[in-house]
């Protein structure tokens, strides 16, 4: 029996062998949590559709970098008008989709006019809410026109939501995508993998991959192993922070902690008392020790945050010392509210492993300054249904992460239920404001705003645990966007 | 056997009517708008209503049902609103990684449960078969999903003999395929295994102390002769109903192992399915295993009715 256990050892092993010695691999199989609804980015909010075809398969207008910029994509330039209502893009020569069509004006008038029409189920509609007319001028010149000058226009264009597809197949890119980017889909094995290989008529510089799969895999111990076994040779963002030291212990491997845009919060329901009592959100705020919930339910990885706002961008403002954690201080509100006895209420937890676990700790956080917070665990139907559509709830803890997306503050439906016509008008002058410096002063005094009304409980920017191969270069370390963009990533040695 | 099997037919029928009525009216009371949920918090108003009548969300609760048992009735099980590829699309790729999957574990439990527990009946009260019993017992107690797990240490991480999970697709040939399904057909038939040993054994000594086994005994038959002749066969009929319960389950209930080696089985299908709303698929889904479950339970009649010719006329 040992014998033969050994003789199937060295054919294994010698199988192995033979496929380091062939020098620069061109295949990657990478790991993700979810797998996509579907796979078209204009109709769905799934952060799993952008992780496998953002940059990879489609690409829009412009497109956000790594870093969080905004750059050329499709529109290869653009020239603002003075007035700031009318972008000319010019638009790349030679660009063609995967079936082998030409990128023309009339493929982005068609992709924006989608959007933004009456019959859209784009998930993100109102990033083109400010164009009043799309043109094409001619064959490689689409001209937009807005109704009001919009600060954030290009990086609107530069989302997921916003690619551009093409009128002959955008009704089937569900389920077979076909975009201008450097990879074109191949293959979908359901609750599996998708398969991606790269394009050859590509516009732009050939990928060094041939063949990406992107593997999904949701449980947290399979996760793991999937990566010791060499299944996948990339977790971008694994799912088990509690199996990271394994990684950093093995020098097969490389960690790399990046973050992300999402701000994990305690939304706070401010129009339910005695939760509308700006009293009470602030001895919310001092009862809440963030990096007991960092360190209990995310194993330490996370950025404690003062306020709704990724603490990478320029224009972040340190406000963690705003409320520091101080129970005394926060029972000393709570009786000067008119609450010494004390707060009865509940607390909706969705199914992610942040809200769940961090739930716990929160609870007991509060109830040693005498709010008593029952946990209420929620599938995200329910939460959509309850919290966010009826607005029938005290606290909840939800990760918002789109990008930039302080703006949701200036809803006044939304469902922390906050109106503050000072914080709005903020918002509003930011929205037609281009200069980066003023934006960036606009974005501070915003931040300032919603953490003196303390809206919400601040809580902590949730970490990318990305683990990947050693020999991997080019992999991204912060996702400044929801992608898994592959189009710089080689193999070394 | 034929006005037998007749009644089992009919059976089969009105216990799918029912099924179909109790799934559709469970899955109207689940909180929560599909179309909301598919594109997310920042959507529109205006956008969502337009999915939710791409989806047909919109049309009243019983034409929905009445629509759904006549496309089932036309073999159209619908599609999937999140997928947006047909239901029997969806089904058909599961199956192929599922059945194999629950054949693969039933034949291994079964090809190490009866010998076991004929072996062990038939040393009945000696050492052997307390140590048997007490290592079944151990099967049953070790959670199949840990086990699994210490498979894939083993196997996968330590030996790189079978990948840690996934699974390839049969186009590249069976052994691909196989060498994914094996770590959780053995972690699946573990405890299958050690339930079915147990029964088997518990089966035959009660058989042995019948009456016509001690006639048997009497007329000078060898021990071997009476087990396998006249004890086995009667024996027979709870190994059945346990093999029967066990191949349902295998079928759909593999979920936990599906998730340890990520295997795209029906189970994972539902339980996506259930997360994301996805209503169509989890009715037409849950219908269909419950047709196969209540056809396995049919076949498993028939063989009672093999195996115990008394069945066959105790109603006539």
């Amino acid at each position: 029996m040992t014998t033969r256990f050994a003789v199937l050892g060295a054919i294994t092993a010698s199988l192995l062998a033979t496929s380091a010695v062939l020098a620069a691999r061109t295949d990657l199989a990478i790991g993700m949590v979810l797998e996509p609804p579907h796979l078209d980015p204009t109709a769905g909010a799934a952060a799993a559709i952008d992780e496998v075809v953002y940059a990879n398969v489609f690409e829009g207008l412009t497109r956000i970098g790594r870093d969080g910029s905004v750059q050329p994509a499709l529109a290869e330039t653009w020239t603002i008008a003075d007035d700031g209502l009318t972008y000319t893009f010019n638009l790349r020569d030679g660009a063609t989709f995967h079936d082998g069509t030409a990128l023309d004006a009339g493929d982005v008038v068609f992709s924006l006019d989608r959007a933004r029409g009456d019959e859209t189920t784009n998930a993100q509609k109102t990033l083109f809410e400010a164009i009043a007319s799309v043109e094409a001028t001619n064959d490689d010149t689409v001209v937009v026109t807005l109704s009001r000058p919009q600060g954030s226009f290009l990086y609107n264009m530069g989302w997921g939501d916003a690619v551009i597809v093409a009128p002959e197949s955008a009704d089937d890119n569900k389920e077979n995508p076909v975009g201008t980017g450097p990879f074109k889909f191949t293959n979908w094995a359901k609750g599996s993998a998708v398969q991606l290989d790269r394009y050859d008529g590509y516009w732009g510089e050939a990928p060094a991959l041939e063949t990406v799969t992107f593997r999904f895999i949701p449980d947290a111990a399979a996760a793991t192993s999937a990566m010791l076994a060499g299944d996948v040779q990339a977790f971008p963002n694994l799912p088990a922070p509690e199996s990271i030291p394994v990684f950093e212990a093995d020098t097969r491997f490389n960690v790399v902690i990046g973050s992300t845009e999402g701000e994990t919060i305690l939304s706070t329901n401010n129009a339910k008392p005695p939760f509308d009592n700006l009293k009470v959100r602030q001895a919310l705020a001092h009862a809440i020790d963030r990096q007991a919930i960092i360190d209990g339910a995310m194993f330490g990885l996370g950025t404690p945050i003062g306020t709704h706002f990724a603490p990478h961008h320029p224009a972040y403002v340190e406000l963690v010392e705003t409320y520091e954690y101080d129970p005394e201080k926060s029972k000393a509100l709570l009786a000067e509210a008119g609450f010494a006895d004390g707060i009865k209420g509940t607390l909706k937890l969705p199914p992610p492993s942040y809200a769940r676990r961090g739930g716990e700790i929160i609870a007991s956080q509060l109830r040693e300054v005498g709010i008593d917070m029952e946990i209420v665990p929620v599938e995200w139907g329910q939460w959509l249904e309850q919290v966010f559509k009826a607005k029938d709830y005290d606290l909840t803890i939800v990760s918002h992460t789109e990008p930039n997306d302080i703006g949701i503050y200036a809803r006044d439906d939304y469902y922390f239920q906050y109106a503050n016509a000072d914080f709005n008008a903020v918002m509003e002058e930011l929205d037609s404001t281009a200069n980066e410096g003023r934006r960036y002063e606009l974005f501070r005094k915003a931040q300032e705003i919603i953490t003196n009304d303390a809206v919400n409980g601040y809580l902590f920017q949730l970490a990318k645990n990305g683990v990947w191969d050693a020999k991997l270069e080019g992999m991204w370390e912060n996702s400044p966007v929801q992608a898994n963009d592959v189009t710089g990533v080689r193999w070394v040695d | 056997m034929f006005a037998y099997a007749a009644r089992r037919l009919l059976t089969v029928l009105v216990t799918l009517f029912a099924a179909s009525i109790i799934i559709f009216a469970v899955l109207q009371v689940i909180p929560g708008d599909p179309a909301r949920l598919m594109l997310g918090i920042n959507a529109t108003d205006d956008a969502v209503a337009n999915l939710r009548e791409q989806l047909g969300l919109n049309a009243p609760v019983y034409a929905r049902y009445f629509n759904w048992l006549a496309d089932m009735a036309r073999g159209d099980f619908g599609v999937s609103y999140t997928y947006s590829a047909p239901v029997r699309e969806l089904v058909g790729e599961r199956i192929v990684v599922s059945l194999p999957l629950a054949i693969l574990a039933l034949t291994l439990s079964t090809l190490v449960a009866i010998p076991v527990g004929i072996f062990t009946a038939a040393r009945h009260g000696t050492a052997t078969d307390t140590a048997a019993m007490a290592a079944t017992q151990f099967g049953i107690a070790i959670p199949n999903f840990w086990f699994a797990l210490l498979l894939v240490y083993i196997f996968a991480i330590t030996l790189r003999w079978v990948p840690a999970g996934g699974f390839p697709g049969w186009e590249d040939g069976v052994l691909p395929g196989l060498r994914a399904l094996i770590l959780p057909a053995i972690a699946l038939a573990l405890p299958q295994a050690a339930i079915l040993s147990r029964v088997t054994r518990s089966a035959l000594l009660e058989t042995m102390r019948e009456d016509y086994i001690r006639t048997a005994r009497a007329k000078g038959l060898p021990q071997r002769r009476v087990l396998w002749h006249h004890a086995l066969r009667n024996a027979l009929i709870p190994v059945l109903t346990i093999m029967g319960l066990q191949f349902a389950f295998l079928l759909a209930g593999t979920i936990i192992i599906e998730n340890v080696f990520y295997l795209p089985g029906l189970g994972q299908l539902v339980f996506q399915a259930i997360q994301r709303l996805d209503l169509i698929v989890v009715q037409s889904v849950v219908i269909l295993l419950v047709g196969a479950v209540i056809t396995v339970n049919f076949f498993v009649d028939l063989a009672y009715a093999w195996a115990d010719p008394r069945l066959r006329h105790r109603t006539q």
